[in-house]
């Protein structure tokens, strides 16, 4: 697979691996910025070794297992194919007088010439991209190498990956490919493999999830997909009954159904309604059949390698987050699941989007989840939660008696939401620091808040406490949070 | 907070950052209240002029808050973590492990760095931990950043 002599027909453009500077770099790897500034010296070093030389293995790698540098599946050029079509759609829309009077001035003719050079270019522009594309996995790192004109190379370190997804929209699914994304701390952007063969990105994911999980480097691409085991999964009839009794997709659709007539009786404009009601009614959908759609045979796995979610009715998603990632759980329960008694479950990993553990699940099991998420965790029920002060009334009138805060040896909780209650848990191995704090009218009636923040940037807050309780548990919280960093286990779970 | 006060060895902060903030606020008040003070006298009438008053009551009262404010900042490093306590009406303490840390920066701009002065800022993997201590002196702020570098790699550990 190895093509020592692409690079020499490479054009000769300055080399500049991790150009940020280069915001219209053609590149097919939707990657992020340098994602380990640490990397940057090695990377360009490596980088150049690569291409002046051409040889495959660079230094600093394992000397008996070369280094192979694999191309994406062959499928990819045709993702950028129609991007012209793209455009041309996008202009018509934006200006559709226009382009209705230039589309008549075309002749057949004309219309068949454009295409004629408009596809195969952007096929050849898909194709380069496709060609300039290398990624390869070391014994600690995943290298992309990437861009036509302006070069890029990335390389992640394993063990700060935060999961792992791979998932197949509609189309990808059909063509037997995916793509395969990883989240890593610091970047802003995921960086991702699009699109690889099916198999190979399924073997690609627990191999990279091996080498992060510290097994040796002969073995790893040996040991294969972890065997995962079921937790839970939510039957479609509870999904649909749940999204049914959220406020939210009522309230879109109560917009989408109510504003358009309204508008139209106000300003009797078919434009304004149009402008308004497409938006209005495209997020009706999002909020219904959408989250329906995404939210579909849901299901979370446990194995080795982590938390396995799947879930997807047209475009199937797999999510790994490897252990000892998560940051935050929160544990939400809008007002009308409370007499089903069920639970969404969230929670934040650093450096990841994705935040639903559970999308409706009842308490007990999503409870049984999360212990198995935050290892040694149990969650403090709502009676155990110590609420602030009567006189907190005064600073926050009714939603005070929301508020309520328990800690246990392994977690700090608090509580907020009178309707919609959200309990949040932080294990205190996860606390990067604790702040307390005090505006002038709290400090009249002798109350603070106590911040504790997480490395997914994430604040959990404890509102209104007593001065004398803030202080302790500021105090306290620090104490808990170096002790149980303590115990915590290391990034290479498996090693 | 001073209740357990028993425990940290509280350390204030240098009397040049005080100096350098009244400074500045003498000197853009000041050339406010004569700009507004000429301005307006001449074009409109000398009793407009009297509006001039305003920015040197803001330079009062601002001489007044800037003290407090200064008063109010102090830190302390205890055996684990650092603490930094600040605020007059909107008070602030914040606790930061020293394992946490991921990077300390000393800083110093042109004007803090013509009154001898430099800001140290921790940074931590979460973006809300606001940890910075203004205007120490620049053999302090050395001094501090060795030291919680020192601490923070003895006591590392991952996010």
């Amino acid at each position: 697979m190895t093509t020592p002599g692409v690079e020499d027909g490479a054009p000769d453009v300055p080399d500049a691996p991790d150009a940020p500077d280069a915001p219209d770099a053609p590149a097919p790897v939707d990657t992020a910025e340098p994602t380990d500034t640490a990397d940057t010296p090695e990377t360009a070093e490596t980088a150049e070794t690569a291409e002046t030389a051409g040889t495959p293995d660079p230094p600093g790698t394992h000397p008996e297992r070369p280094v192979t540098e694999r191309r994406l599946h062959p499928v990819t050029p045709f993702r950028r194919a129609w991007a012209p079509i793209a455009v041309l759609v996008g202009w018509a829309v934006h200006d559709p007088n226009q382009a209705q009077e230039q589309l008549t001035r075309l002749t057949t003719t004309t219309l068949l010439i454009a295409l004629a050079v408009l596809v195969p270019a952007a096929s050849l522009y898909g194709f380069l991209t496709w060609w300039f594309t290398h990624f390869s996995v070391t014994d600690s790192e995943l290298r992309i190498r990437t861009g036509l004109l302006f070069r890029r190379a990335a390389h992640i370190r394993l063990e700060r990956v935060q999961a792992i997804d791979v998932s197949q929209p509609l189309l990808a699914r059909i063509a037997g490919v995916a793509k395969l994304r990883l989240d890593v701390v610091g970047a802003e952007k995921k960086d991702e493999l699009a699109f690889l063969g099916e198999e190979e990105a399924r073997v690609l994911r627990a191999e990279l999830l091996a080498r992060a999980a510290g097994f040796a480097p002969e073995t790893a691409h040996e040991v294969g997909e972890a065997p995962a085991r079921e937790l839970l999964r939510v039957p479609p009839r509870e999904l649909a009954i749940a999204l049914v009794l959220t406020g939210a997709t009522w309230g879109a659709l109560v917009a989408a159904l109510v504003v358009p007539p309204v508008l139209w009786l106000a300003t009797h404009s078919v434009w304004t309604v149009l402008a308004t009601g497409v938006p209005l009614l495209g997020a009706a959908g999002a909020s219904s059949v959408g989250r329906f759609v995404g939210e579909y045979d849901w299901t979370v796995g446990e194995s080795p390698d982590g938390l396995r979610i799947d879930h997807g009715l047209l475009d199937r998603t797999h999510e790994t987050v490897p252990p000892g990632r998560v940051q935050t759980v929160r544990i939400v329960q809008p007002l009308l699941w409370r007499r089903r008694g069920w639970v969404r479950v969230e929670l934040d990993v650093a450096g990841s989007a994705n935040s639903v553990l559970v999308p409706v699940a009842p308490r007990e099991a999503a409870e049984a989840v999360v212990a198995r998420v935050l290892p040694g965790v149990s969650v403090p029920a709502g009676t155990s939660l110590s609420r602030p002060p009567r006189r907190a009334g005064r600073c926050v009138p009714l939603w005070w008696r929301g508020y309520g805060i328990a800690v246990t040896d392994t977690v700090f909780a608090t509580r907020h939401g009178l309707l919609r209650r959200s309990l949040a848990l932080v294990p205190h191995a996860k606390v990067q620091s604790v702040r307390l704090t005090q505006g002038p009218w709290q400090r009249l009636w002798r109350l603070a808040d106590v911040h504790v923040d997480t490395g997914a940037d994430k604040t959990v807050t404890a509102r209104l406490r007593d001065v004398q309780e803030a202080a302790e548990l500021l105090r306290g919280q620090a104490e808990r949070s170096r002790t149980g960093r303590l115990d915590a286990r290391s990034d290479r779970w498996m090693a | 907070m001073g209740t357990t006060a028993a425990g940290p060895e509280w350390l204030g902060l240098p009397p040049g950052l005080l100096r350098m903030r009244r400074l500045l606020l003498v000197v853009w008040l000041g050339l406010v209240a004569v700009g507004a003070g000429l301005l307006l006298g001449l074009l409109v009438g000398p009793a407009w002029a009297a509006f001039a008053l305003l920015p040197l009551a803001g330079i009062g009262w601002g001489w007044v808050l800037l003290g407090r404010n200064w008063h109010s900042w102090r830190y302390a490093e205890r055996a684990d973590d650092l603490l930094i306590s600040r605020g007059v009406l909107w008070r602030e303490e914040t606790v930061v492990p020293y394992g946490r840390m991921q990077l300390v920066e000393v800083t110093s701009g042109p004007v803090e760095r013509h009154f001898g002065l430099a800001s140290v800022q921790l940074h931590t993997a979460a973006a809300a931990t606001d940890a910075t201590i203004p205007g120490l002196d620049p053999a302090e702020a050395e001094r501090l950043r060795d030291r919680l570098t020192q601490l923070g790699e003895a006591r590392s550990a991952g996010l």
